[in-house]
């Protein structure tokens, strides 16, 4: 059992290596653009909403909080602590997920995002008109990058619902606790990606007023 | 010889290849053995595919004007013959078959350290192939296999995206054997195999492993933006609007230098088995062979801007990128003075796998050599983008990956099915290979110099001898890969039955019945001597 | 039946080249020798004579195992030193380079020259003249490659690639395409003319109609408007081109760029990317789309025949009476007069000599 806990972590940990350097191209994409484009993306920033952006980032890291004690209340055999931080962890996962929807939703009707196949005619309403197609860039990269995220937090729901079915029926103990030690490594990892866009794509370079 | 009396042979012991019969236990299987089987079906069913392509192409080029195919059919051709070789032949080729088989019986273990996200990333390959077949089916992708912009997002008609799906989905394959391989090789070793005592096998494909982890992310986020460029028209790589082809070049090639390792790695190791085994004598320099395995992958992550050099990239960025190639090229040429040092002193036999390593060990010499003519910047400027590459890439994928491959196939057959295949015929189709290939490939290093650009569908007329020449070698190479694909089928029913360990070689998978047991050992081995002991005296040192 | 193993070389450059290239193959064949024919001899040597014959493991030898890095890296150093020494020469063009302009689009090189000729898929140039080339794509990727020069370089979509070279051997030589850029990529070729001074001479006495690159700028510099703000006489709403080519230009936010042909490039097609000091964003229309990459070249050229000869830190486009192009070797006499009509039209324009 020790050695296929063991396994199992250290697998988990070596995808979560691979899930960096898949985020890590976009992020190093990113950064080469806005290095060539400051002023575009001093524009892009300052659209964004830096409450939508805190709100979500307290949001996971409560999340984190309950799913480090999910993983405590496994190791301890604490039962009904467990499902009962596995559903926290669970709806605080949502609620990023609905924040996320809500400002999606702001942008959509902002900048008239295009579905497939149709060009994008932005005419940026608040960003200087030069800077409207490297602007188009660097939104574009925020979608891409947020969206991913999102995509990973949603697999993340995915898996706590199997955790949380599992924990009801009573599988995990101290002599058995790998799914959710596993699972807490992966949504500890989406939370830290987060805490890295939030930052990089809300703060820096905004100059607006915050609230 | 099957003979029609009953003797003790042809009455079947139980191994994992009887173990179970029906479709439903080899496709939900977990046994690593069984998913090395159904990944050398389908991989060898692309390579046949590839090499149709491969067919093709050397048929237009026999004349110097394009009346074979139209242009766009043509690129359509060798852009395919790319992916499918790459994507779906040569990076999980021995990784996923050899390395499935035999790195979790090579250090003890029953089974990878995740049996069933062995099989998954065997599913993952299929619907990756998948993707790929149906661009092929529906009519085609013509962008070249490196998918530079903004030819594949804006100007190309062809079925870019289902392509690079299919790409996209088969990196996800090659992650997740990887992931497999470096929890299996660190967690799973029998007691007394240390790392210091691991086959060479094994450090080679722990070294790939780390490439395919660390790499292949990157070239699925860069297809992806290519993919959501296309379908949403916004200009990410495009210049129009303010995007950077380039930045296009620098993603792609981050993973694509590497992959190239991950390509090679793996048929590295096989070569320092088969010359251990066939010269009855342990590696010269292991230390330094395991070492060279992880520097390739390492320094191979730092290289990828020589195959830009012309982009227009800063001249100090040019000089850091060729400086740097110049040290990957050293580990390898380690491996080879090793190899050639074990030789010395051994007692060496000529079966079939040793002439595919002589054979790996003189053409991945030539391959690497001119790649460090590529490597060299002001040579490169005359030699970049024209068949002098085509040659190089061609020598160290098919002179060094196929025939490690080959080498591989017939040294663990009897290993893998219990049966030998004909010896004869093997050397036979040894030397159709060395010599079809070399016939093929040494007159597009002339080529290349002569200014013979690469992609090219019809050529100037004065090219022409030099690409009959390629275009018959290619005949005779296609004959020498055809040979063994029949002779293989034949031994499956009447090849000889091959005990435990026909080649009196060293390693835990000769311990095992041929073919193995599902579960590998009755008992988990207990290892108590180096790697390769074949003798077991005084070890001399010399310096 | 033609058997061609090594292509002519027209320049000094390719005849270093191809010392690189035969010293890499020397050492490529010498190396390949020493690894095949002690391969071939162990293979002998050692072979098994009987069954179970065991022989005496060596474990290794660390002074071989440095040995064997330490020498063939240093050699592989020498490759590096040399490439580099030739990769280094071949980017920086020389002052007195001629210009020559080319546009490659899917499929085919359309170049242009200052004295207004223009040509498909044909390059001509004089032996012993530099010739810069200034490379611009419309559409996607391509490669601008001259086999019998040993150069080749990428023409990216979205700013200006440059090389150069001297030919040294008249001859007609080829031109291809060497980055892959769809259906036409091998039908993207042509040819590079090497001429002797005299036939140079008169194939550019052949004249454009047209006029000169120069002329033909001006004229696209009054279509599309750019008079009304860029007055040449007098300072106005907008910056003055005086001058402008070459010199340093002082941006609001403070920096200084060179305006060089990318800079001017941008200017035309994202003039707010780059605000002079002293002005305002927002007053200059872009041209995205109402003009070709050739009217761009057009207009750079008039504009580089705009500058004046006393312009602080500006090197001088302008030429002096007589001046030879190449130190110590006299103009002959066609070429001089080609030099003397772009003088005239510098002239014309105001330059004072």
């Amino acid at each position: 059992m020790g050695q296929q806990f063991d396994s199992a972590t250290f697998g988990m940990w070596v995808f979560l290596l691979t899930e960096i350097m898949f985020f890590g191209g976009m992020f190093g994409a990113y950064t080469v653009y806005r290095s060539m484009y400051p002023e575009a993306f001093a524009a892009t920033s300052n659209f964004m909403n830096p409450a939508f952006g805190a709100a979500n980032t307290a949001v996971l890291i409560v999340s984190s909080l309950t799913m480090a004690l999910a993983v405590r209340a496994a190791h301890l055999g604490h039962q009904k602590v467990l499902q009962m931080m596995l559903v926290f962890t669970m709806i605080f996962g949502a609620a990023f997920l609905v924040i996320k929807g809500f400002e999606y939703h702001e942008h959509w009707e902002q900048l008239k995002v295009p579905l497939f196949a149709s060009h994008w005619a932005w005419d940026g309403p608040l960003a200087p008109p030069q800077y409207a197609h490297q602007a188009q860039i660097l939104f574009i990269f925020y979608f891409f990058m947020t969206g991913f995220h999102a995509l990973h937090m949603v697999v993340g729901l995915g898996i706590m619902t199997t955790i949380f079915v599992m924990a009801r029926r009573g599988k995990f103990g101290p002599s058995y606790y790998t799914p959710v030690e596993v699972s807490g490594l992966y949504w500890h990892f989406v939370d830290i990606v987060w805490i890295f866009l939030f930052p990089l794509l809300y703060l820096i370079g905004h100059t607006k007023q915050l609230f | 010889m099957s003979t029609a009396l009953q003797d003790p042979q042809t009455i079947e012991t139980p191994n994992y290849l009887n173990a179970e019969y029906g479709w439903k236990s080899w496709l939900f299987t977990t046994d690593h053995k069984r998913i090395a089987v159904l990944y050398l079906i389908s991989i060898s069913v692309m390579f046949a595919l590839g090499g149709v392509f491969a067919m093709l192409i050397r048929l237009e080029l026999l004349t110097p004007p394009g009346d074979l195919f139209t242009s766009d059919t043509y690129n359509k051709i060798f852009t395919m013959h790319g992916i499918v070789m790459i994507f779906f032949f040569l990076i999980p080729s021995i990784p996923a078959t050899f390395g499935n088989f035999l790195v979790p019986m090579m250090i003890g273990a029953k089974d990878l350290a995740f049996p069933r996200i062995n099989l998954l990333s065997w599913y993952i390959y299929i619907a990756g192939a998948l993707f790929a077949l149906a661009a092929i089916v529906m009519g085609g992708v013509d962008t070249g296999w490196t998918f530079y912009t903004p030819f594949s997002t804006t100007y190309s008609n062809t079925f870019v995206i289902t392509a690079a799906v299919g790409v996209f989905v088969a990196g996800f394959s090659s992650i997740l054997t990887g992931l497999n391989f470096i929890v299996t090789i660190h967690k799973m070793r029998a007691p007394g195999m240390t790392w210091g005592r691991l086959p060479l096998f094994v450090w080679a494909n722990y070294a790939t492993a780390l490439i395919q982890v660390l790499g292949t992310p990157v070239v699925a986020i860069t297809l992806a933006l290519v993919g959501l460029e296309r379908a949403f028209h916004i200009g990410i790589f495009d210049p129009a609007i303010g995007g950077d082809p380039i930045l296009f070049q620098h993603m792609f090639w981050f993973y694509s230098h590497p992959a190239v390792y991950i390509m090679i790695l793996p048929g590295m190791g096989v070569i320092s088995e088969l010359v251990t085994c066939f010269s009855r004598k342990g590696i010269f320099g292991y230390s330094f062979i395991a070492g060279s395995s992880l520097g390739i992958a390492i320094i191979g992550f730092l290289v990828w801007g020589h195959h830009m050099f012309v982009t227009g990239m800063s001249m100090y960025a040019g000089l850091y990128f060729s400086l740097l190639t110049m040290f990957v090229a050293v580990p390898s040429a380690i491996k080879v003075f090793n190899w050639t040092a074990t030789m010395f002193r051994g007692s060496i036999s000529y079966d079939t796998p040793m002439l595919y390593a002589f054979g790996f060990i003189g053409l991945f010499t030539i391959g690497g050599l001119t790649g460090l003519f590529l490597g060299t910047l002001g040579m490169d400027v005359h030699l970049t983008d024209t068949y002098f590459v085509v040659a190089h890439f061609h020598y160290v994928m098919v002179g060094g990956m196929v025939v490690a491959y080959l080498g591989a196939m017939h040294f663990w057959w009897p290993k893998i099915t219990g049966r030998m295949y004909p010896e004869g015929w093997g050397k036979f189709s040894a030397l159709l290979v060395f010599v079809g290939f070399n016939l093929t490939f040494f007159p597009q290093f002339i080529l290349g110099y002569l200014g013979q650009p690469r992609r090219y569908h019809a050529y100037a007329p004065e090219f022409q001898v030099l690409n009959v020449m390629s275009s018959a070698g290619a005949s005779v190479l296609g004959l020498g890969f055809l040979i063994p694909l029949i002779y293989f089928l034949w031994s499956l029913k009447y090849g000889k039955k091959a005990g435990n360990n026909p080649w009196g070689a060293k390693g835990l998978e000769w311990t095992t019945q041929s073919p193995p047991t599902t579960f590998n050992f009755d008992e988990t081995p207990i290892v108590t001597e180096e790697a390769y002991a074949y003798a077991k005296h005084e070890e001399t040192h010399v310096g | 039946m033609q058997l061609p193993l090594w292509p002519e070389a027209a320049s000094a450059v390719a005849t270093d080249v191809d010392h690189l290239y035969i010293y890499l193959s020397v050492v490529s064949i010498v190396m390949s020798v020493l690894i095949f024919g002690t391969i071939f001899v162990f293979a002998i040597k050692y072979r098994r004579r009987s069954p179970d014959e065991i022989p005496q493991p060596i474990h290794g030898s660390l002074r071989l195992e440095i040995t064997w890095s330490v020498i063939p890296f240093l050699i592989m150093l020498t490759f590096f030193w040399w490439g580099a020494k030739i990769y280094f020469l071949n980017a920086v063009p020389p002052p007195n380079a001629m210009d020559v302009y080319v546009v490659a689009k899917q499929w085919m090189w359309k170049l242009q020259y200052p004295g207004g000729q223009r040509e498909i898929n044909e390059l001509h140039v004089p032996v012993g003249q530099p010739v810069r080339l200034t490379l611009a794509s419309e559409d996607v990727i391509h490669s601008f490659f001259i086999p019998a020069l040993r150069i080749k370089h990428d023409v990216v979509p979205g700013h200006y690639d440059t090389m150069w070279f001297t030919a040294n051997k008249p001859g007609h030589y080829h031109l291809f395409c060497a980055e892959y850029c769809g259906t036409e990529h091998s039908g993207m070729i042509g040819w590079v003319d090497i001429m002797t001074p005299a036939d140079y001479a008169n194939w550019l006495a052949g004249g454009a109609s047209g006029g000169t690159m120069s002329q033909q700028g001006e004229r696209v510099f009054e279509q599309l408007g750019c008079a009304t703000c860029h007055l040449l006489d007098r300072q106005g709403t907008s910056p003055s081109l005086r001058g402008l080519y070459g010199s340093r230009v002082q941006l609001t936010g403070g920096q200084t760029v060179l305006a060089d042909d990318a800079y001017i490039r941008e200017s035309i097609l994202n003039p707010n990317a780059k605000i002079v000091a002293g002005y305002r964003a927002n007053s200059m229309p872009s041209y995205q789309g109402q003009i070709s990459e050739e009217g761009i070249l057009q207009l750079i050229v008039y504009i580089k025949s705009l500058a004046t000869p006393n312009a602080p830190g500006a090197p001088t486009a302008a030429l002096t009476p007589g001046a030879a192009l190449i130190p110590g070797v006299a103009l002959h006499p066609a070429v001089a007069q080609t030099v003397s009509a772009l003088r005239r039209v510098n002239q014309r324009d105001g330059g004072t000599q």
